[in-house]
């Protein structure tokens, strides 16, 4: 069946592929954005208590979907996966150190003789919450951006330095928050998963102090969402962008690549404002009208969140464009065709792609049925395995 | 401009790896055995409907979620560490090697993190058949992500299914299923989630001993001690089993490893297996010296596990060195083997199949057809031999023979201990004597770390004993880096070693807090 597809056609489904993981992940960071709210939406120790259980119980999606889209990337195209991972360290080695200190907190926070002490793994979450989506979001910003570094195949014949991917520039990455740019994505992907760590509570808590602190948090957090992911993509179109030639694979900078995109592909256009306009629903729905709407919010800013996100991978990779550009090196940029893996390989993890909608399928049954009945404090009374 | 590569930026990226691994492997066995061992107990308690099943599946089920976290956060490393600090293999095998890993978290890790999730919260929200269903998911999750990681570090040790494609400068996957079902893939997945199973029984022994000792839970303990010891005594004769198909492939496709891990300076035919011994300090191949202080050894067994002939010849370390013995394969008549070449001669083909490769990629940006042609050819007659080029001397193609010797008699010895030790549980316990026997108790007890110390033990024969190759023969671990400055991975490697032992110390601390206030308070607090 994909074995007659032809290479670009798989490399375009991967490239989906990934890029409806990310979108997954960005929407999944609602555990983050939840982390740091804790301190301000949970003032006693029964509610703090109920807000990391509500978020305890999907913690492990996010972190699953972030290994899964690390693990999807490096199988589909491993060139980013050496360049960037080896090159751009310091960011990289910032975000997995995010995420270790969160995946212990959770069991070890309320347990008794933990060593680190109550209060550590609460700020071991924040960190996770803060840094973390601030890191990722400045990280992925760098495929409008680009990054320093080269990428020379024939390195491989150099006995004393045969690495072909080479980072320029002694930060290692950590150049990524110095551009305006990324920080703005940044912020922008921090203030999203507040707002929507704000909707999961109001869709999984049952307890009305906390409920209403989320009502104000949602339009305390939504001002700068709009502020910073404004600017971004007003920015980005105007922005020039970095297009390769599909028949030499030459890339060159054109102005509006990105404005250019969107019009040459209507639909991903359309996602795009769709998403943006399922986000913005989803956050002033509850606000305008709260004891109807305020536990649907999340689906219509979640699904915004994987339509936007996801359009925007596409306009980073789609329509002859380089979507890990190396702004010291053109030529070494990376496309979707010069990074991927063979056809052979692409074709073999496409039939494991088939898995998908079984996984989403079950995952979807199980969060239903733990999700059939609102926390509330009688819960974290009785439940013996509450963190 | 191309620096060199600083050789401290290699051993600090090893060191680093190790550390990760080293860490990971310390949580992981627990989690591939006591899922399965919760999910037999909370069978039990759902065939016979008795509470204390319930209470006990409970009991461990908490321990196993302390361990479970800390293995997830250590793993997620492992992952990234591949890029991170190997940049040049992500790319050179990133074609074969990816390919398991995506599979792992798309058939493995939303199998185990979504289920765990009904496990532990799901007891008054879903049906006792679904929770039953969940806990036993979260097992086989666990261990599919076992199977796929394994098979990667299989490929790593034993390349196939692929071929070199010099216009990409990497090898691209040719065979899926010869990838998956590779001899050694086969071999070092059965073995190692064995020992993961052995690892949880007697982590489920002690723990349960130490309840005896102190008089307390027997009721629980002594349930749990006969379903541990059951579990353990099959597994570990499986572990044997799987041991010896493993060692058996290693000498067949990792001749270097299998001498190291005897000691073996000077091959002969139908060699002796070292049963206990001491290797002659500071000894250096070809320096004449005796290579053991001292050893006991079976006549012929050595011939016997590696090649299954008693007559076959065992290369040692020297052998492989100087080349000039004909290798022999299972199934393969000595006619077809080729006489093998010294490792000077490898290294000079090496660099002969990578200056081609050079010349092939100038021929073909200048158009030269011709000369294309003739570097092609001289880089596949060679490229058997491609990683040897990086390596400046022979004796860097030597992997530290003491430490795989020493560290495979602990692993072995370790083994046959554990199944001494399940057969005089079940024999106790079957006479109902087992709680008088206060020196078995403690024996139980303190057995647990040494299944920690086997378990490290076989991943250092593994890991070191293949060195210096990242790629068995393609790839030596100094043309598999990134290029970082030394200084950032010294940095990397502190934090990640604070980090995580400060972690490590909160387990065990949570842990024995746990155990101590026992199965009632198990989790509540």
């Amino acid at each position: 069946m994909f074995e007659s597809l032809s290479l670009l056609t798989l490399q375009q489904y991967w490239f989906m592929i990934v890029s409806l993981l990310g979108a997954l992940l960005v929407f999944l960071m609602f555990v983050q954005g939840g982390q740091t709210l804790i301190f301000q939406l949970g003032k006693t120790e029964t509610e703090k208590k109920i807000l990391i259980n509500s978020l305890g119980r999907k913690w492990e999606f996010t972190f699953t979907t972030l290994v899964t889209f690390g693990g999807a990337f490096f199988a589909s195209f491993p060139l980013f996966y050496s360049t960037s991972f080896g090159g751009a360290y310091w960011v990289w080695i910032a975000i997995l150190f995010c995420f270790i200190i969160q995946a212990v907190s959770y069991e070890f926070r309320s347990k008794p003789n933990n060593f680190l002490g109550q209060k550590t793994y609460e700020i071991f979450l924040f960190i996770n919450g803060a840094l973390g989506t601030i890191l990722i979001g400045a990280a992925v910003s760098t495929f409008f951006t680009g990054s320093q570094f080269s990428i020379q195949k024939a390195n491989l014949a150099e006995y004393a330095n045969p690495v072909i991917s080479q980072w320029q520039g002694p930060a290692h990455g950590l150049e990524a928050v110095l551009n305006w740019h990324n920080v703005a994505l940044g912020l922008a992907v921090f203030f999203l998963a507040r707002i929507l760590g704000t909707l999961y509570f109001m869709n999984t808590v049952d307890d009305k102090n906390i409920l209403g602190r989320a009502k104000r948090q949602l339009l305390i957090n939504a001002g700068p969402f709009l502020v910073f992911f404004l600017a971004y993509v007003i920015a980005l179109i105007l922005s020039k962008g970095f297009a390769v030639d599909p028949s030499s694979g030459m890339v060159t900078m054109e102005d509006f690549k990105y404005l250019h995109n969107l019009l040459a592909m209507p639909l991903v256009l359309i996602l795009f404002l769709l998403g943006v306009l399922l986000v913005l629903w989803g956050i002033i729905r509850p606000l305008w009208k709260f004891d109807q709407c305020a536990s649907k919010g999340i689906w219509f800013a979640g699904i915004g969140t994987v339509l936007t996100v996801f359009s925007l991978f596409l306009l980073a990779g789609f329509n002859n464009t380089a979507y890990y550009p190396s702004t010291y090196d053109l030529q070494s940029s990376l496309t979707i065709m010069n990074s991927s893996s063979s056809h052979y390989t692409l074709t073999a993890m496409s039939y494991v792609s088939l898995l998908v909608p079984f996984v989403l399928a079950y995952i979807w049954y199980a969060w239903w049925s733990l999700n059939r009945k609102k926390i509330d404090a009688a819960e974290m009374e009785s439940d013996e395995h509450a963190y | 401009m191309i620096l060199n590569i600083d050789p401290a930026v290699v051993d600090w990226s090893r060191a680093q790896f190790a550390l990760t691994a080293i860490y990971h492997w310390l949580f992981v066995p627990l989690t591939l055995g006591l899922s399965f061992l919760v999910a037999i107990m909370e069978t039990l308690y759902v065939k016979t409907g008795d509470p204390e099943w319930k209470r006990i599946t409970k009991f461990w089920m908490t321990l196993f979620g302390i361990n479970f976290a800390i293995g997830v956060a250590t793993g997620i490393i492992l992952e990234f560490e591949f890029g991170t600090n190997w940049s040049n293999y992500s790319w050179f095998v990133g074609d074969i090697f990816g390919a398991p890993l995506a599979i792992e978290g798309i058939m493995a890790f939303f199998l185990e993190s979504t289920f765990i999730a009904i496990m532990f919260f799901g007891w008054n929200k879903v049906s006792k058949k679904f929770h039953l269903a969940s806990s036993w998911l979260t097992a086989i999750g666990a261990n599919l992500s076992a199977l796929w990681i394994l098979v990667a570090n299989s490929w790593m040790q034993y390349p196939v299914g692929m071929k070199f494609n010099p216009e990409t400068a990497r090898n691209e996957m040719q065979n899926f299923w010869d990838v998956l079902f590779s001899p050694v893939a086969v071999h070092k997945f059965l073995h190692t989630i064995s020992a993961g199973y052995v690892t949880a029984a007697i982590f489920i022994l002690g723990i349960s001993a130490w309840f005896l000792l102190k008089k307390r839970e027997t009721g629980l303990a002594r349930k749990s001690i006969l379903v541990a010891a059951i579990f353990g005594l099959i597994t570990s004769l499986f572990l044997a089993i799987t041991g010896d198909g493993s060692a058996f492939t290693v000498a067949q496709k990792q001749p270097m490893k299998l001498a190291a891990m005897e000691g073996l300076y000077k091959g002969q035919r139908s060699n002796g297996l070292v049963l206990f011994g001491i290797p002659q300090p500071g000894k250096k191949a070809g320096d004449g010296q005796n290579n053991f202080a001292l050893k006991v050894e079976i006549p012929g067994m050595l011939s016997i596990l590696g090649y299954r002939n008693v007559n076959a010849f065992v290369p040692g370390v020297e052998d492989l060195l100087n080349g000039g013995f004909k290798p022999e394969f299972q199934n393969v008549s000595p006619a077809e083997t080729e006489t093998a070449l010294p490792i000077s001669e490898k290294i000079v083909r090496g660099k002969l199949a990578i200056t081609a490769f050079g010349d092939l990629k100038k021929a073909r940006k200048a158009g030269d057809e011709v000369a294309a042609a003739k570097a092609d050819s001289a880089m596949k007659s060679n490229f058997a031999y491609f990683g040897y080029g990086y390596l400046k001397t022979p004796e860097e193609a030597l992997p530290n023979v003491p430490l795989t010797f020493y560290s495979f008699r602990s692993m072995v010895i370790l083994g046959f201990y554990f199944i001494l030790l399940f057969i005089l549980v079940l024999y106790f316990h079957s006479k109902n004597q087992l709680q008088d026997k206060r020196w078995l108790l403690r024996l139980m007890l303190w057995t647990i770390p040494l299944v920690y110390l086997a378990g490290q033990a076989g991943w250092i024969v593994a890991e070191l004993g293949r060195q210096p190759w990242v790629i068995q023969d393609l790839l030596p671990t100094r043309a598999a880096v990134s290029m970082i400055e030394t200084a950032s991975v010294q940095i990397t490697f502190v934090l990640f070693a604070v980090l995580f032992t400060a972690l490590l110390i909160a387990e065990v601390m949570i842990m024995t807090k746990q155990i101590k206030l026992g199965p009632k308070d198990g989790g509540t607090k």
